[in-house]
């Protein structure tokens, strides 16, 4: 319902999480729209930071940490990387324009709509439930009910770490 | 609970899925492209942990047997809470992003060395 | 509820609503702008001092070491009598008691406030301009979660050194915004060279710090020195509690892998090829000037100092010193207020003597040791010092499990509850 909107506009922490979700959304569109593709990465970094920031207003402190770490830490470095090392550096200002920028509006925008339509008019059965440290409950889980797909995932990380580093290695020349 | 309710997670989530979605539909450099991807994995997370934040869930451990003696709270206590699940997945999903981010800087490095230039469009050899 | 937000709650009422996390912030940003930049900014001058000091030994350039209020005096034809006076008998004495090089510091500091801040004409304004606050966030941030005394800390964060570690990865994209927007191929090399430093040196660095957080299990830094307390069985233990000298000294790998890895992470010799001069002319800092430059700096000695405090705190026992800290705590415990200050300076005194001990060490390294190549540091970082943590990891891992369960054995009634 729309009314769930509703906003407890006295309470100090409604504006940070305002905040919050204005430099997501805010960083997200420069992200799809900058001509620039160094300023479209660094956008990204505060969609992450906000995102973070998301996470921490949900509660889980453990997430949100490791948001930062892999997220601006790890995939930001590397598309920064990507950026750097595929442009010379003369054109600083790379241009990165978009193409059929109409077409995709059209389509995102009613994805948009569609998506918030189902998220607001869905009857959600929300339980209350205190806050709880996530750290401990999500380590457990992860030796107890989620055991394998964690150990699943450890196996493609080591994948996609040899793949990464054949892809990225430079042809050996023929003798 | 936190300050506002699940609705407002939710469509910030599909604003940075539309974006993403733009931003895959019009670029055409790669490394643009992976970015709009980051943007689509970083909303379907905001879902799940918002989810697991909100909503009550309805998983149990399945019936008692000898892989599973403990039942109940009991069980909870040791395997794990059932509402953490959405947080586990997200932090799969984190997992699963950094080897595809990994391994698509390994794949754009190698359009770049056969094709010299980074435009999708432009990359159309199967052989190089 | 934690004792910082009930006081939160006391001092200013209208925090009542908020929830935990908000006053959290609230409070990272009121401490890390008041208390913070009070202490950070003297932490980082304290270091150049010394760094300044030492450099002038290592060098045999004694200026540095002697610029002080003698000198001063001598400066001018009238005064300079007042300066003669001084070694003379007994005031000579009293003069020797002002440490020189003093006013070099206050030189230093001059000359960056009135240099020219020069920004390049084809650089990219905004990410020129943004970069050193970023790097500067990303180092300082780091400071909240540190446990500066006996349960002393700015922010006490249930994941403290997951905090620290993801806090700190700001700088890394911070560091490429310079090395990019300086429009410099000099700049972007030493951008791209510290980047890939710091991103390769984590992965040891977090492994290591993993293991005593493993042993602690716990990832707040407060419980963790609250861990180092005993050890060996033995209620008061003093320094042989302390994670480096447990588990019959296992534990000093770890303590070598971080402290190696995290010389690597802040860019100084024998791991400076970011700013290796003869080859990059200055790394990614290149281009700036003045204040934009010394912000650098003080994130370079901001995370000098967090370097060593982090290897405080998880493997030196943080604030505990190497008596029992029982003792004191039984003495000061009957003196009420008094007491409490006294074991607060107490607790504060031994982590920063043990935090600037590793300060010394780094500046030491810094003047004494040649430059690694390219190759051998990644060399070293990724066939030497992962693969070394992983196993000790591992081994640590087991060396638990089994204390676990001789305990366990020892109390059938527990053993029966936990599995």
């Amino acid at each position: 319902m729309i009314a769930a909107l509703g906003l407890a506009v006295k309470n100090p922490a409604t504006w940070v999480f305002l905040a919050f979700a204005a430099v997501t959304c805010g960083s997200a569109l420069v992200v799809a729209v900058s001509r620039s593709l160094v300023y479209s990465a660094y956008a990204l970094l505060l969609t992450f930071f906000g995102v973070a920031g998301l996470y921490a207003f949900l509660d889980a402190d453990f997430l949100a940490a490791a948001q930062l770490l892999v997220y601006v830490g790890g995939i930001l470095v590397l598309i920064l990387f990507g950026v750097m090392l595929t442009h010379k550096i003369r054109d600083i200002n790379l241009s990165n324009e978009s193409t059929n920028p109409v077409v995709g509006a059209v389509i995102s925008g009613f994805l948009f709509l569609a998506l918030a339509y189902v998220s607001l008019m869905t009857d959600w059965q929300v339980v209350e439930h205190p806050a709880s440290a996530t750290s401990g409950e999500i380590g457990r889980a992860f030796v107890g009910k989620y055991l394998l797909p964690f150990e699943v995932s450890s196996v493609l990380l080591l994948g996609a770490l040899i793949g990464a580093a054949y892809l990225a290695r430079r042809e050996k020349r023929e003798a | 609970m936190p300050v506002v309710g699940l609705e407002w997670f939710l469509v910030i989530a599909a604003f940075l899925f539309a974006t993403g979605v733009f931003t895959i539909l019009t670029r055409k450099n790669a490394v643009s492209i992976l970015m709009g991807v980051e943007l689509i994995l970083n909303a379907a997370n905001v879902n799940l942990v918002a989810f697991s934040r909100f909503v009550k869930p309805a998983a149990t451990l399945g019936p008692q047997s000898v892989e599973f003696p403990l039942q109940g709270s009991a069980a909870h206590a040791v395997y794990g809470q059932p509402w953490i699940a959405g947080n586990v997945f997200a932090a799969f999903v984190i997992v699963l992003a950094a080897a595809e981010a990994a391994v698509a800087l390994g794949l754009i490095l190698g359009i770049y060395r056969t094709a010299g230039d980074v435009d999708v469009d432009e990359a159309t050899a199967l052989k190089g | 509820m934690h004792p910082v937000i009930t006081f939160a709650h006391n001092v200013l009422p209208f925090t009542k609503g908020w929830p935990d996390w908000v006053v959290y912030v609230a409070i990272v940003f009121v401490v890390a702008f008041g208390i913070l930049n009070t202490l950070v900014a003297p932490l980082t001058g304290i270091s150049t001092y010394i760094e300044r000091r030492m450099a002038g030994r290592a060098q045999y350039r004694w200026g540095p070491n002697r610029v002080g209020f003698r000198s001063l005096l001598d400066a001018l034809p009238v005064t300079r009598w007042i300066g003669r006076m001084g070694d003379i008998g007994p005031v000579k004495a009293i003069g020797r008691l002002i440490p020189g090089g003093l006013l070099q510091f206050a030189a230093d500091g001059l000359k960056l406030f009135t240099k020219e801040d020069i920004i390049p004409a084809k650089a990219d304004k905004f990410l020129f301009r943004a970069s050193p606050y970023v790097v500067m966030a990303g180092s300082f941030a780091a400071f909240a979660v540190l446990p500066v005394s006996f349960n002393f800390r700015a922010v006490n964060f249930n994941i403290g050194i997951f905090y620290v570690l993801g806090i700190s990865s700001l700088v890394v994209p911070g560091i490429l915004m310079a090395g990019w927007g300086s429009a410099n191929k000099w700049a972007l090399f030493g951008g791209m060279r510290s980047a890939s430093q710091i991103v390769s040196y984590e992965i040891p660095v977090a492994i290591s710090l993993m293991t005593a957080v493993m042993l602690a299990g716990t990832m707040n830094m407060t419980d963790i020195v609250n861990a180092q307390r005993s050890g060996y069985g033995i209620e008061k233990a003093g320094a042989l509690g302390w994670y480096v000298f447990r588990y019959g000294g296992l534990m000093i790998v770890p303590f070598v892998i971080y402290f190696i890895g995290g010389c690597a992470e802040v860019n100084r010799t024998p791991f400076d090829l970011p700013e290796g001069e003869s080859e990059l002319v200055s790394g990614y800092h290149t281009e700036y000037s003045g204040f934009r430059w010394s912000f650098f700096f003080m994130a370079e000695y901001s995370n000098m100092f967090a370097v060593g405090a982090i290897a405080t705190t998880m493997f030196l026992g943080g604030p505990l010193p190497p008596y029992p800290v029982q003792l004191t705590e039984q003495l000061f415990g009957g003196m009420g207020h008094l007491g409490m200050v006294l074991r607060f300076l107490e607790g504060f005194a031994w982590f920063f003597i043990k935090s600037y001990f590793f300060v010394l060490v780094m500046i030491h390294m810094r003047w004494t040791l040649p430059r690694y190549r390219v190759d051998q540091l990644m060399h070293l970082c990724w066939k030497v010092l992962l693969p070394i943590a992983l196993v000790w990891f591992v081994l640590m891992c087991g060396v638990r499990a089994v204390r676990m369960e001789m305990k366990l054995a020892a109390q059938p009634a527990v053993a029966e509850v936990t599995r």
